[in-house]
């Protein structure tokens, strides 16, 4: 009988904190301008400058560590940690190594076999580095400083998980921590939340680790799970050949599907750890760690509870819409404007999940305005649109936030109420459906329904449905 | 006890440190690296078992700034010392990937 | 001559009263600046039109009575490890030969709003790697006493260009004695004061936990009133440390009833030159004849703080200069196979012998396997020789010493052996190391004519202590700051040629590829 293999998976996750400036210095974060725009002296690593540590960094990086069960470090340090590259422009990171800012903590997961908790070794602050363009024609790469000093917090994981399943349930169970905090929008496409997987296999039973090697360049959870299943295929391939499974950093290509090592004699990874000298260390009282908690808004488990008391939505829908903080925060807002929370609540779980479904999008891409979906919802009850036409419109908020007045308008889309517009639809498809007509007198009140479709389909589905049900009763008795 | 330096070693650290060293440059640092380590091994002669290390003379803490954007475009000084500067970007040798 | 003969002081009171104008005072300083330059090199750029706009500005702003400081027209130099926007900053290497910063150092940014004019940038020890202004990729600068010894280092133009009067004040940095011993050899009083007292916002850093910012003056009153001028608390520096006290000048009083003074024994032992010992020891008297208390202690630790610091500073070093790379400003090597290959011959060409000797200790101290073992070492060694000046403190308010073992060396005699040069930096090391301030004023020559300083050490934050006594001391005995002409007619007396008044010593300075920019 062939071997079973476990895989052991640790991770190393960085999120980009959503503060306003830079860790070290004045410069915005806002992504995607103008290349080196948003630079100083300080980012980009000029002689003489100096570092001053932004507080709100500190600030959200503790409110994670204690999301995430963690004890914080109350006496915690910079450290620099040297490599050359060009998109480091000091040629060394300011990170943590001896004392970062959270240690000891877990997340509790659900997976197949029910709920799993994993551990956190440690959370740190450091710098993100700049960004490298590469120029196929002169074959060189250019560097823009504009993500440089952008703050991250790194949590290290244990060895804890044991298969893809696991990773992306770790992975949004932080997300969704981090996006519920505010502290992180946590967009993978965009880069601010990045994931190094570290993985090593064993036979099924052993104790021991196996030697791991680590995964970069991982960009989505899709790339994250193919990953985790190549270096695993190819680990298990080493052993039953017999080789050894080298300790080394490997590069994840998603086209290939397949990751190669990154090793180069130039880059002995060996960055010589030291004290920051220009940054002082940071003390954190228990009164500042009160402070954090008492700021930390509402996390998901009071939400579901305040959900099903406040709204009255059913459990199921609660969970479902309060997965994603901007769901809930979208649903929110909508009620707010309409106070019609269940109706509100059926949109998000019926249309909206089933586009988002369908266009492969994370609850971070939606982009249209609560003010849009509530006016929808104001203007089917008040009967202005049919409900089939609603659903069109909701589609084309859903897409491109249209106003739904505006749309209606223009498109001519209005409920017909008038009632002699109905009255010569009907007649029409009564007339042109005479067995239909002599089914329903005969007594098979299902020949009913197929007037009423065709009726309505005449009427473009503009028309009360209540109102044309009400006129063919009316002329079938006549 | 006498410090050696091998010729690794000094391939190493000119690698960290990112100098390529001639070989009598090689052969000097070396001497010059023994000598120092020699040197500076007197201070093993001090018990500092129990002290901690002291990176930073002053107990000076909690130095922070505010999260207010302070810095408008600042990509022409960033780039004007460029050494090759390709539109609004640093050019260098290409890097993988 | 007459300008050139006031202290800083002295010319920003005539000044004031309109005997001078800040032209002029410009002129002179420039005029003796081109004077002395082909011999003594203190300049990297002497920066003729900028003085004379800036002194233009100054000028106005005096008049329309904005500017009422006692600096307001003084003519300054700054070593060229300090950032000004616009003006070329090379710390004397070749990597940043044609590096122009686009920021202005705090300490720099505070000295001009005090309406001080910044004539140049002054010539150094690469990186402030060194103790004789030899390293320098633009030249070694002479020493204006006697042309054939060095300076002193790293701030050896600085305090050559004082000492020469190719200005009225300056600033240097200090590391682990590099205001200190330069100073002690040109003749000229300079301050490091306690760590975080000057902002190193603009200072190209060498080893931040060890630099500081300090003025070189022609007395005592003119080091006060600079200290006075550039000392700030700087939110852009975290270490910058927020003092009460700036007011420096007004801890100048011809008073030294009750300190008490220690020098330590092992300041005064073996290694120490006779003559240096005996100049220190009569300026200890003089201090005793004005009401100090003078005793001698056992100062711990002493010989360890050489090798503690070397391995900090070089730690320090190798991880602040690798962002000298070709990439962002500065040199770039011309031709390269591949990133790597640049960065290697980029900051091979670029850096001088001594700094990469300091970068490949430094990263090997750091580097896997040894960092225990020698980096924390030199911390906890730190830890012990505090505590034993805070031991020292509890019972002295002043500790007294030479700043150096000997008067300046002649030049060509220090590089050869590394090691050697470093053990001069004794009794100045150990006071960054413990972030204290420290203060040199000269106390007399030597029979070669070369100057002897006497080193102050304060407790932290205890500046006005040593102003106050070294302000004593110059009352005493009269200014010790020799105008030029003094040195010269000094020489001519003595048995040195001093080389100021020969002009084809001049044929013999070094040239160096870059030259500088006059």
């Amino acid at each position: 009988m062939a071997k079973q293999y476990e895989t052991v998976i640790g991770l190393e996750v960085h999120i980009e904190l959503a503060t306003k400036t830079k860790i070290f210095c004045g410069c915005s974060t806002e992504f995607g301008s103008a290349p080196n725009t948003h630079t100083c002296p300080v980012c980009t690593g000029m002689p003489g400058s100096l570092p001053v540590l932004n507080k709100q960094v500190v600030e959200y990086a503790m409110a994670l560590g204690l999301a995430a069960n963690c004890k914080i470090t109350q006496v915690c340090k910079f450290d620099r940690k040297n490599y050359f590259y060009p998109d480091n422009p000091q040629n060394y990171q300011i990170s943590q190594l001896y004392l970062p800012i959270a240690r000891d903590g877990y997340v509790e997961i659900d997976t197949q076999t029910g709920k799993k908790k994993v551990r956190i070794h440690e959370m740190h602050m450091e710098e993100d580095a700049g960004k490298l363009v590469h120029d196929e024609w002169d074959d060189t790469s250019l560097v823009d400083y504009n993500r440089s000093g952008v703050p991250l917090v790194e949590i290290v994981s244990e060895p804890d998980m044991r298969s893809a399943d696991e990773v992306i349930a770790y992975l949004e169970k932080l997300r969704m921590i981090a996006q519920y905090l505010g502290v992180s929008d946590c967009k993978l496409q965009e880069g601010s939340m990045r994931a190094d997987v570290n993985l090593s296999v064993r036979e099924a039973g052993s104790e021991t680790f196996g030697t791991r090697t680590e995964m970069k360049n991982l960009n989505s959870f899709k790339a994250i799970a193919h990953a985790i299943e190549g270096e695993r295929q190819r680990q298990i391939e080493l052993l039953e050949e017999g080789k050894e499974v080298i300790q080394e950093t490997r590069r994840w290509d998603d086209n290939k599907e397949h990751s190669y090592a990154m090793r180069s004699k130039e880059d002995a990874q060996d960055y010589r750890y030291f004290p920051e000298p220009d940054l002082v260390p940071i003390v954190i009282s228990d009164e500042w760690i009160e402070e954090v908690k008492a700021q930390q808004p509402e996390l998901r488990p009071e939400k579901l509870e305040r959900y099903k008391k406040e709204f009255d939505i059913p459990e199921y829908d609660a969970e479902l819409i309060t997965e994603s903080k901007k769901v809930a925060d979208l649903f929110e807002a909508t009620v707010e404007l309409c106070g019609k929370p269940k109706k509100a609540a059926n949109w998000i779980m019926g249309d909206m999940f089933r586009l988002m479904k369908e266009k492969g999008m994370e609850p971070e891409d939606l982009k249209f305005s609560p003010e849009h979906l509530a006016k929808l919802i104001d203007m089917t009850d008040a009967g202005t649109i049919s409900a089939a036409v609603a659903r069109k419109v909701f589609e084309q908020i859903f897409n491109d936030d249209v106003d739904p007045e505006k749309y209606v308008e223009e498109n001519g889309l209005k409920t017909v109420n008038d009632e002699g517009a109905i009255k010569e639809a009907v007649e029409k498809v009564l007339a042109d459906n005479p067995q239909a007509v002599a089914d329903y007198k005969g007594g098979k009140q299902k020949a009913f329904g197929a007037l009423m479709g065709q009726s309505m389909r005449a009427l473009k589905g503009k028309a009360d449905p209540a109102a044309v049900t009400k006129m063919i009763k009316e002329m079938l008795e006549q | 006890m006498a410090n050696k330096i091998s010729d690794e070693t000094i391939e190493y650290v000119g690698i960290l440190a990112k100098l390529e060293l001639s070989d009598t440059e090689k052969e000097d640092a070396k001497a010059d690296m023994e000598k120092m380590l020699d040197y500076i091994d007197t201070l093993n002669e001090l018990d500092t078992s129990g002290i901690e290390p002291m990176s930073h003379v002053f107990p000076v803490n909690n130095v922070f700034r505010e999260d207010v954007v302070t810095n408008g475009d600042g990509r022409e000084e960033t780039l004007a010392n460029a050494p090759q500067r390709k539109e609004d970007t640093f050019e260098v040798p290409r890097t993988i990937g | 001559m007459e300008i050139l003969e006031l202290t800083a002081l002295e010319l920003g009171k005539k000044i004031k009263a309109g005997e001078i104008t800040v032209k002029g005072a410009v002129q002179a300083a420039i005029d003796r600046a081109k004077e002395a330059e082909p011999v003594i090199n203190s300049y990297v750029t002497l920066d003729e039109a900028g003085a004379f706009a800036q002194a233009e500005e100054v000028q106005k702003k005096i008049d329309a009575g904005e500017l009422t400081g006692p600096l307001a027209g003084v003519p300054v130099a700054i070593k060229d490890n300090m950032c000004i926007k616009g003006q070329l900053t090379t710390c004397s290497s070749k990597i940043l030969s044609n590096f122009k910063p686009t920021y202005t150092a705090e300490a720099v940014e505070n000295l001009k709003k005090a309406g001080a004019v910044i004539i140049g940038k002054t010539n150094m020890d690469e990186f402030a790697m060194g103790s004789t202004t030899e390293t320098s990729y633009y030249g070694p600068t002479r020493n204006p006493h006697n042309t054939a010894h060095v300076p002193g280092g790293s701030s050896g133009g600085s305090c050559a260009a004082v000492a020469a009067g190719e200005c009225f004040g300056a600033l240097g940095s200090d590391t682990g004695g590099s205001i200190r011993q330069p100073s002690s050899f040109c003749g000229v009083v300079g301050l490091k004061p306690t760590y975080g007292t000057v902002s190193r916002y603009g200072l190209i850093a060498y080893g931040s936990s060890l630099d500081q910012i300090g003025p070189v003056a022609k007395d005592v009153s003119d080091c006060a009133a600079f200290l006075e001028a550039v000392a700030s608390h700087d939110p852009k520096d975290s270490t910058s440390i927020d003092r009460d006290d700036y007011d420096f000048t007004s801890a100048l009083e011809n008073n030294a009833k009750g300190l008490k003074i220690g020098i330590p024994k092992d300041y005064m032992g073996d290694g120490l030159d006779p003559e240096v010992r005996q100049a220190v020891l009569r300026a200890a008297k003089v201090l005793e004849e004005n009401g100090a208390v003078v005793e001698t202690f056992d100062l711990g630790l002493v010989k360890y703080a050489i090798p503690a610091y070397y391995t900090i500073a070089s730690a320090e070093a190798s991880s602040n200069l690798e962002r000298f790379d070709g990439v962002k400003y500065g040199y770039r090597t011309e031709e390269y196979e591949g990133l790597h290959n640049m960065y290697k011959k980029t900051r091979s060409e670029g850096f001088g012998p001594e700094v990469k000797r300091r970068i490949m200790l430094g990263s090997f101290v750091l580097s896997s396997g040894y960092y225990d073992a020698y980096y924390l070492k030199a911390l906890r060694t730190k830890a012990l020789i505090k505590k034993e000046f805070d031991k020292a403190f509890e019972y002295y308010d002043i500790i007294l010493g030479p700043a150096a073992p000997t008067t300046a060396p002649e030049l060509g005699k220090s590089l050869s052996d590394p090691l050697k040069m470093y053990l001069g930096d004794i009794y100045t090391i150990s006071v960054n190391l413990a972030g204290l301030p420290g203060m040199t004023v000269p106390v007399g020559k030597d029979k070669n004519g070369l100057p002897i300083g006497m080193q102050l050490i304060g407790n932290a934050f205890e500046e006005k202590t040593l102003i106050r006594a070294a302000y004593t001391y110059e009352c005493a005995t009269g200014k010790q700051y020799e105008t030029m002409a003094d040195i010269i007619k000094a020489a001519d007396g003595g048995t040195k040629d001093t080389g100021m008044d020969a002009a084809d010593t001049a044929a013999e300075k070094e040239v160096p590829g870059h030259g500088k920019t006059v």
